[in-house]
């Protein structure tokens, strides 16, 4: 069963719910974390993993061999990216704006282009106490994350739990992140912020046909918005963790919160039990 | 005129209350919401909208079952997985237009895609450029462009000296987009491992883009250890620290009753917030050409 942990807005604590979900199942589950938030990662801090092994991440970019162009202009023509040019007798590529299609070099008439790896990120694995960890880290100053997540994403083939930590947002990463889990945890906070952003993440979640469910934290401030809105969509308030000091202290040390707490490990152990309740549930009915 | 984006690498660290609030101290100004995706600068300024416009961009292929006899090719090639059962799934499909180009019977036709709508709203404390990207698509990056082209122009048409952006959480292509060529880059980060983590990859950024950068730490009493080692951190970078924001219940309740918390509360939040945009003027003047 793959678990996505997003939100729309940020900060609401994702990594939170991911590692202290990752951590209270462990002990009766083949457990992975997958932190798919490449451009920010931070779940290493929380479960501090041993780094066994890790790949770089390649997008295929055109390389062009001028002994063989004709500069016919084919390759520039049907680039969507503007990330070839022909100019008289030069051909230029702008390999940050490709997105690795292959069209130019398969359509290049002369077959003057191959193609050649461009590294954007890493992807690193690893565990931490008896979790199987994977993240991925997006180069500074590069734009595109989702090569990154995909790469992530293959790290968590397999039987057992996946549970992948989502960035913030409602964009590409986010929608890459998510695709093909068979839930999506939504964690917000009871603000009017959190919840115009909640309710744009759940248009994407449903866009993509997945189950949802929320996780209300830091309850006790704000307004009751949250609340009524997911009674009206019919959204499942799954775990509710409060506004407090001693949460926000151990978060800020890096500590995970089971850890810190430990008495927050059934909760968590329950939240999953209501997650696969509801996918059992969903499945019978497709099945049916 | 001086424009400059609010970043923080790690989101929730409070930019876009800290924004709502330099909007209510600063002069004449154009406020821009750089984080398409998830847009809520206007829950706090109150705007009227005057403007709505369509935001079109990039395309999605369409498959026409008419003509198509599965053959299977635009599936084998197409790199993003988009094709599924001589079906486009408009969600993965990334516009390419590699399989219009060889489909043998020419089946495929790349049509436009409606991404999002471009907002100009007035509010009491100026005008306000903001977004929506539309559910689960892409191109946020030349989203944040618009906004920030449309801000340009109004201050320019204007005669504003400020542009004042919320800019997107991470490191990726909305915050490339936000920050290229700004004046300055506000960073609003928090004393956690995490927002300490990030607050270095989004330096990083900023220096990449040769765009000066400031410091401000929010909720620094969380874990006073953690924001001595951000403020020494600074220092070595040649960063300053402009002010130091305490946790405080009234930037919660300002947000529910939608008002900047500057209008809210006369406190130390406040006070911490004057003095932030005291050190944005005076690093404006110092650092900062043109």
């Amino acid at each position: 069963m793959i678990i996505a942990v997003a939100s729309g807005k940020g900060g609401t604590g994702k990594t939170l719910v991911a590692t202290s979900l990752a951590l209270s199942l462990k002990d009766n589950n083949k457990v992975m974390l997958l932190d798919c938030d490449v451009e920010e990662p931070n779940d290493h801090i929380l479960l501090k993993p041993v780094i066994t092994g890790s790949e770089p991440v390649n997008m295929q970019v055109p390389r062009v061999a001028e002994d063989k162009c004709t500069y016919c202009g084919k390759c520039a023509q049907v680039c969507a990216y503007h990330a070839i040019a022909v100019l008289g007798n030069h051909v230029l590529t702008f390999p940050q704006l490709c997105h690795g299609c292959g069209a130019c070099s398969y359509l290049c008439p002369e077959k003057a282009i191959t193609e050649e790896p461009r590294q954007t990120g890493v992807v690193e694995w690893g565990h931490s106490d008896g979790v199987r960890f994977a993240h991925g880290i997006l180069t500074v100053g590069e734009a595109m994350a989702p090569p990154v997540i995909r790469k992530v994403k293959e790290r968590g083939n397999g039987n057992g739990i996946v549970i992948r930590d989502v960035s913030p947002g409602t964009s590409c990463p986010v929608v890459e992140a998510i695709k093909g889990s068979d839930f999506c945890l939504l964690v917000t906070e009871p603000t009017p912020f959190g919840l115009n952003d909640l309710a744009l993440a759940v248009e994407t979640v449903r866009e993509l046909g997945i189950p949802c469910g929320v996780v209300l934290n830091r309850a006790g401030v704000g307004d009751a918005g949250v609340e009524e809105y997911c009674r009206k969509e019919k959204i499942p308030i799954l775990l509710t963790i409060p506004l407090d000091m001693e949460i926000a202290r151990l978060y800020s040390r890096g500590i995970a919160l089971v850890d810190g707490m430990p008495q927050w490990k059934s909760s968590f152990r329950q939240l999953f039990n209501n997650i696969k309740e509801i996918v059992d549930e969903r499945n019978r009915s497709i099945k049916r | 005129m001086k424009e400059i984006v609010v970043l923080s690498g790690k989101g929730g660290t409070g930019k876009t209350s800290i924004v709502g609030s330099l909007a209510a101290l600063a002069g004449r100004k154009v406020l821009a919401d750089c984080d398409v995706d998830a847009a809520v600068l206007h829950l706090l300024l109150s705007p009227s909208l005057k403007q709505d416009n369509e935001f079109w961009s990039g395309q999605v292929a369409h498959i026409d079952p008419d003509e198509c006899t599965q053959c299977g090719l635009c599936q084998e090639l197409c790199r993003f997985h988009a094709i599924r059962n001589f079906e486009v799934d408009h969600v993965s499909c990334e516009g390419c237009g590699f399989c219009f180009h060889i489909c043998p019977v020419e089946a495929i036709t790349m049509k436009e895609n409606l991404s999002g709508h471009l907002f100009v709203s007035e509010t009491r404390y100026g005008p306000l450029v903001h977004a929506r990207l539309g559910i689960a698509q892409e191109n946020s990056g030349k989203l944040v462009a618009q906004v920030r082209q449309q801000a340009k122009q109004i201050a320019e048409e204007q005669g504003l000296d400020y542009i004042i952006s919320d800019g997107p959480p991470g490191i990726g292509c909305p915050v490339i987009s936000s920050l290229s060529g700004a004046s300055l880059a506000l960073l609003v980060t928090e004393p956690t491992l995490s927002g300490m983590h990030d607050l270095e990859r989004v330096l990083g950024v900023c220096r990449h883009f040769s765009v000066p950068a400031l410091v401000c730490i929010n909720k620094y009493d969380i874990n006073e250890d953690n924001t001595q080692k951000i403020e020494s951190y600074s220092s070595a970078q040649g960063i300053a620290v402009a002010a130091k924001i305490p946790f405080d219940n009234v930037v919660t309740e300002a947000l529910v009753r939608g008002v900047p918390v500057v209008e809210y509360s006369d406190g130390r939040v406040s006070q911490e917030i004057e003095k932030l945009w005291n050190g944005v003027c005076e690093t404006l003047k110092d650092k900062v050409k043109g």
